[in-house]
């Protein structure tokens, strides 16, 4: 068992969680001991040791005190071209007076909505740190889109950190979208140094009958960052929900996605892209669960991997016994760039329906020379050439990008990263 | 403008080329033929700096500078251009782009302006009417689905959009029909010049009724063994190969 699990290190968080939803803090804190966090070779994180970097590199397990932020670095932080409404947290705290009131959307403190099912979503006894999460945020935000609404701009959660005693971040956020309403999220980060922190995510989303949710996320923070996350959305029939997930930065980033098909004729899909270099580890798991007939799944996860960064590829998708019909498609590639870079890759699907349609793919492989010097042949030089290629590679997960200022956002991050503007 | 001496160049350890000498001046094309594996293409591929052959002896001086030493970008900047044996497919990048990227770090290299985009696309125009390539192709991904027609014509046009000095034609008849080669020829026609040279590597005499040669090589065994006139291609194709070999092979035991 590991030291954290011995409740002396994280007994600083569960001594300052807030009184309330005490019957659903208790529920945490039982899974959270019946489980501990991941030992060295628990089998969910074998390849990525973030209970031994928390010990290594956190000071000081207590929550991180907001810190203040201005409306000017609020603007400073939109990206260009963005329109649309934005709520904004400092160290996972929702700050209402600095973010917009949107137009038929419900925002309220978590600690206002006190009968809010927090946790019968991202379900404590999946994640230690879902149910560590769940034992001692401190507050978070609630969101709830009416019925039949179109959201037409899309709303951005932007997130301010910095925690000067590596302190820990416990944003948790509560998303519910009423029968065909229609919206889409943007997450974004933003380190104010590049000090240790650790941020213990929680998001959960509930897709009405019919509705479209579109979750955009940018993973950029400092190099010292620690995150785990677990983001899980219920779906009912005929809704559809897109996740694109792309990772730049970070310390050890590890990503719990989980989509829970509910409805028949729903439509999952999840994309993401690792564009890592120094010693950036992240770890992408993501679930898929059909559990009624006639639902379909895609996912495609691009990874880009230089110097001596890791990647962590694992997907896995059960089809229940009464899923039949169900499509479900997955394909993970990476390209290495150097000879110190690691990518663990493993496909996981558990198939119980006999009359599916599924497939799944992974590949690692390095640069095609020949496609190099091809490009080179024509006067371009091999750092230009190479990251044509690179951005070639992730262009078909930044099509999945429906908005287009997110996605100019987004391929210009990787272009400046991949050192070539084309 | 281009002087192969003693040029000597292997794989993985395995000698291919065996002392190619071959002068090119200005305004001139040259026919390189050969029975398969004589080293044709590796003379082409080595001379545009393809980085698994090993030049090992020799030297090529590209219009006073020494060709060898540069990255293969550099040769492209200076003015050689190789037509692609097997054009590369290139999934998710769009051939405009590709060749605006290419057609403005040649041109910062040659101390030009960089094109503006409408500037590139009258030129883009004006240079596929030459090659008679279709604009719906130039829209779509770097040579993916193309057929192989279409594969060579794209690199005729990229020809005749760098403008180079000095063209390398790889094979770039094989596979074609008779209209694609009338096409293609026709283009690699129209860009010849009294400044320009032409290299034509081919297996087939047929490209050179169409490209008229001024000077036809054979190459066997790594080596120039025969030049002459366009005479020589056709007498090539009406006795083929054996007797150039028999004749080499005898002499060199």
């Amino acid at each position: 068992m590991s030291t954290l699990t011995k409740q002396d290190t994280i007994q600083g968080l569960l001594a300052s969680a807030p009184a309330n939803f005490s019957s659903i803090r208790l529920k945490g804190k039982e899974c959270l001991d019946k489980q501990g966090l991941p030992a060295l070779k628990a089998e969910e994180y074998k390849f990525t040791p973030i209970t031994k970097k928390l010990e290594t590199s956190i000071s000081s397990f207590s929550p991180a005190l907001p810190v203040s932020i201005s409306p000017e670095m609020v603007n400073s932080s939109v990206f260009k071209g963005f329109d649309g409404d934005i709520l904004v947290f400092s160290n996972g705290n929702y700050l209402p007076e600095l973010s917009s009131k949107i137009a038929g959307v419900e925002v309220a403190l978590l600690s206002e909505k006190e009968s809010t099912a927090l946790g019968s979503v991202a379900k404590p006894e999946k994640d230690a740190f879902a149910a560590l999460n769940q034992a001692t945020f401190q507050d978070g935000i609630f969101i709830s889109v009416p019925k039949k609404a179109k959201i037409e701009k899309p709303i951005l959660l932007l997130s301010f950190c910095q925690s000067n005693e590596g302190q820990v971040i416990q944003p948790r956020v509560w998303i519910e979208t009423g029968d065909f309403a229609e919206v889409t999220f943007m997450d974004l980060s933003v380190s104010l140094d590049d000090s240790a922190y650790f941020v213990n995510k929680v998001v959960e989303i509930k897709g009405g009958i019919n509705s479209q949710i579109n979750y955009y996320r940018i993973q950029n923070e400092g190099k010292s960052a620690i995150e785990v996350s677990n983001i899980e959305t219920d779906i009912q029939r005929d809704a559809k929900f897109t996740s694109v997930n792309l990772s730049l930065s970070g310390d050890m980033v590890r990503n719990n996605l989980s989509l829970n098909l509910l409805g028949s004729n729903s439509e999952g899909n999840m994309y993401g892209i690792y564009l890592l270099n120094g010693k950036t580890h992240v770890d992408n798991h993501t679930n898929v669960d059909h559990t009624i007939p006639h639902a379909e799944s895609n996912e495609l996860y691009k990874g880009i991997l230089a110097d001596q960064s890791r990647g962590v590829f694992n997907g896995k998708i059960f089809v229940r016994q009464d899923a039949q019909k169900t499509n479900a498609f997955q394909q993970n590639n990476n390209i290495l760039l150097s000879e110190d870079a690691i990518v663990n890759t493993k496909p996981q699907l558990e198939i119980w329906a006999d009359d599916v349609k599924c497939s799944h793919g992974c590949t690692v492989g390095q640069l095609d020379e020949e496609a190099l010097f091809y490009i080179q042949s024509r006067g371009i030089d091999q750092l230009t050439a190479k990251g044509l290629l690179l951005y070639a590679f992730a262009g078909e997960v930044l099509e999945k990008i429906e908005d287009e200022s997110f996605r100019d956002y987004a391929i210009g991050l990787i272009q400046e990263r991949l050192g070539s503007k084309f | 403008m281009l002087s192969i001496k003693n040029l000597h160049a292997s794989v993985e350890g395995t000698p291919i080329l065996r002392g190619i000498n071959l002068e090119v001046k200005a305004g001139e094309v040259h026919a390189i033929m050969g029975p398969n594996g004589s080293g044709k293409s590796t003379l082409a591929s080595v001379l545009a700096g393809r980085e698994e052959y090993e030049v090992t002896e020799g030297e090529v001086i590209f219009q006073g500078k020494e060709l060898l030493e540069m990255a293969p970008e550099d040769r492209a900047r200076e003015g050689v251009f190789l037509a692609f044996q097997y054009p590369v497919e290139i999934p998710g990048v769009s051939s405009t782009n590709f060749l605006r990227t290419a057609l403005n770090q040649v041109r910062e290299y040659r101390g030009q302006e960089p094109l503006d985009a409408v500037k590139f696309l009258s030129l883009m125009k004006e240079k596929m009417a030459l090659v008679e390539i279709d604009q719906k192709l130039l829209s779509r991904s770097l040579n993916e689905g193309f057929s192989g027609g279409e594969k060579k014509r794209n690199e005729i046009f990229q020809m005749a959009m760098l403008e180079p000095t000095l063209s390398i034609l790889d094979e770039t008849d094989s596979g074609l029909d008779i209209d694609a080669l009338k096409i293609v020829s026709n283009g690699v026609n129209k860009l010849k010049s009294d400044k320009t040279a032409t290299i034509v590597v081919t297996h087939y005499q047929r490209l050179l009724d169409y490209i008229v040669p001024d000077y036809v090589h054979v190459l066997y065994k790594g080596r120039i063994v025969k030049s002459g006139t366009k005479e020589l291609a056709l007498e090539l194709e009406e006795k083929g190969y054996d007797w150039i070999k028999e004749e080499v092979d005898s002499a060199t035991v």
